[in-house]
């Protein structure tokens, strides 16, 4: 596909029409600049969008977003919506980290009080949010525990002590999808949630530290609880080896099902089932289990970062608290209400390395947030820069109320360790101040800031286009990976 | 080696080559475990016993694939010699590993992604994707 190929609609929307294959059910809206577009004309970004319009029952168009990038079946950085009941979901177009999300904490802790605590804090915070290939989570439950989890989300974790009702009225859903059915889950699924919640995990996974650099919004960033000089903390994990067990599980089952239900296809990672099929709300109740552990898992993650913090800052500060800002997924399908062509519809959005992006007065956001938008968290790479937005009345007429998910990846993990060397970069990162904790300098190598795009340029366009609103920068301070 | 790692954005690509089915499978898991840098310990050795049935070749490997990923993760064991039997649309492998000493990445998933098993002159070629 070359760039002629695409329809220009203005300087940050493309589209590629309907008519490019013969296949396709609805266009493709894209959501980039010229420059950014040419950045993935070498991969399979567009191409996996056109066959995403293959799914059926879908509406409105494939919306993809400027961070967008190669993935597997569906590209990164892809939102589509399906008519609910009778569209179809596809679980390889959710993920298999479901609900992989971010969780934003802000504090009242001025950064250049605390500078000198910085490597400690990151010690503390690498003890206490466990990290690593299928390491233990930091608490053990039993099966009957894992099943309420599973069902209630974040409620189980109000109920045992990890979690406060302000966390929960700050998190998408509240922390708890309704109709999770552990039932769905098989019995490998519960075996690898039952030894890893409360775990980050490795790859892209971190807990980082920021200082709020510059505010753009006041009256947003007032109602977050956002100030400039002070520190906030980014969770970013999802729902570990139980998640990946779901997807592994579904994706082999719905291979059948797109024989029986007599569904043809471009790619075999794309397969789904009708949502009112018996696969398909089986599906539906496994993937909202998924999410709610996921939701846990941030949450049991905050908690030990409020640990971390209060052991190494109490008597050194006054208010070591860190409230939250937002939970956030962005690989996630949820049933939602939207207008397609001036109708409202209830529609499966499916959000791929998107993050939903409520704009002002939707339903479910809580008071304090219900004349700004919902908070978008948009994790930067290391060394450089995140984000906060709001979602805007226009996401939710153009993007199914939907926005970009962080930098996205320009560079293959190959090519980064072969120009990086973990060592040097973990050098060049504490000598500009940012503190790294990380299990594998491999690792670390493997997610260096050369291998992103500039998040800078993927807030601006979503900015830009309209589909977000910037609120606040952050610089990091410290960063933990596994 | 009868694989080569092919480069991929964000997650792992690799391309395998081999006689049969049965070596496919085979140089497929000793390829995942190369990219996953897993190291073995010596002893003591483990074996299991892994069945499935699919109904086509690329179906047999993802399911042989998974099963790796999830003693890899939850049992910390990994394999490195396979005796595998295919008759019709089942598949039985008898395989022999140990506990894992190391392994420099977690693969989280073996996709689905344009899997295709291919006749090729020398014999049967794939490439799988894997979610890292």
């Amino acid at each position: 596909m070359n760039i002629q190929d695409l329809k220009y609609i203005n300087d940050t929307e493309w589209e590629i029409p309907k008519g490019y294959r013969h296949d396709m059910r609805v266009p493709v809206r894209i959501f980039a600049t010229r420059e950014l577009l040419e950045q993935v004309m070498g991969d399979k970004s567009l191409e996996q969008a056109v066959n995403a319009t293959t799914l059926p029952g879908l509406v409105g168009a494939v919306v993809v977003m400027p961070d967008m990038h190669q993935g597997y079946g569906f590209p990164i950085g892809g939102v589509a919506a399906t008519e609910y009941p009778r569209g179809v979901i596809s679980p390889g177009a959710i993920g298999y980290d479901i609900n992989c999300g971010v969780r934003l904490l802000a504090s009242s802790i001025e950064y250049e009080s605390v500078k000198k605590d910085m490597d400690m804090l990151a010690t503390a915070l690498n003890q206490f949010c466990p990290s690593g290939v299928g390491k233990a989570g930091v608490i053990k439950v039993n099966l009957k525990e894992l099943e309420a989890v599973l069902r209630d989300g974040s409620a189980w974790a109000l109920k045992n002590g990890y979690a406060t009702q302000a966390d929960l009225d700050r998190t998408e859903e509240s922390g708890t999808i309704k109709g999770a059915n552990p039932a769905s889950l098989s019995d490998r699924a519960k075996q690898r949630g039952l030894t890893q919640i409360g775990s980050m995990g490795a790859g892209n996974h971190f807990v980082e530290v920021d200082v709020i650099e510059k505010i753009f919004d006041e009256k947003a960033a007032n109602a977050m609880g956002l100030q400039e000089g002070m520190l906030a903390v980014q969770i970013h994990c999802g729902s570990r080896g139980l998640g990946h067990q779901v997807c592994t599980d579904y994706v082999r089952e719905f291979q059948g099902a797109v024989q029986k239900y007599g569904i043809n296809l471009p790619d075999r990672e794309l397969v789904c089932a009708p949502m009112d099929s018996p696969e398909g709300q089986a599906y539906l109740g496994a993937m909202s289990a998924a999410a709610n552990f996921a939701f846990v898992n941030r949450q049991l993650l905050a908690y030990s970062a409020r640990r971390a913090f209060e052991q190494t800052l109490a008597g050194k500060t006054k208010n070591w608290h860190l409230h939250q800002v937002y939970d956030i997924a962005h690989n996630m399908g949820k049933i939602e209400t939207h207008e397609i062509e001036g109708t409202k519809m209830k529609v499966c959005v499916h959000r791929k390395g998107a993050t939903r992006a409520f704009g002002p007065g939707s339903p479910g956001l809580p008071p304090e947030y219900q004349a700004i938008g919902q908070p978008v968290i948009i994790p930067g790479s290391m060394g450089t820069a995140s984000w906060v937005l709001t979602g805007t009345k226009s996401s939710m007429l153009r993007s199914f109320g939907s926005t970009c998910h962080g930098a996205g990846r320009l560079m293959s993990r190959t090519k980064a360790k072969k120009i990086v060397r973990g060592d040097v970069l973990r050098q060049e990162l504490e000598q500009q101040g940012i503190h790294v904790r990380a299990g594998s300098l491999a690792g670390l190598a493997e997610e260096a800031p050369l291998a992103y795009k500039d998040v800078d340029a993927i807030v601006e366009t979503v900015s830009s286009a309209g589909i977000a609103k910037k609120v606040a920068r952050l610089k990091p301070v410290a960063v933990i990976k596994g | 080696m009868p694989f080569e790692e092919i480069p991929h954005t964000a997650d792992w690509c690799l391309r395998v080559w081999a006689d049969d089915l049965a070596g496919l499978l085979s140089e497929s898991a000793r390829g995942m475990n190369w990219l996953a840098g897993t190291k073995l310990a010596n002893k003591p050795k483990v074996k299991h016993i892994f069945e499935t049935t699919g109904p086509d070749g690329e179906s047999l490997l993802v399911a042989f694939l998974s099963e790796l990923v999830y003693f890899s993760e939850q049992e910390n064991i990994g394999f490195d010699d396979f005796e595998i039997d295919i008759k019709d649309d089942r598949l039985t492998v008898e395989m022999h590993g140990a506990a894992q000493i190391s392994v420099s990445k977690a693969i989280k998933a073996v996709t689905w992604h344009n899997i295709e098993i291919k006749e090729t002159a020398n014999g049967l070629e794939v490439e799988i994707v894997f979610d890292v």
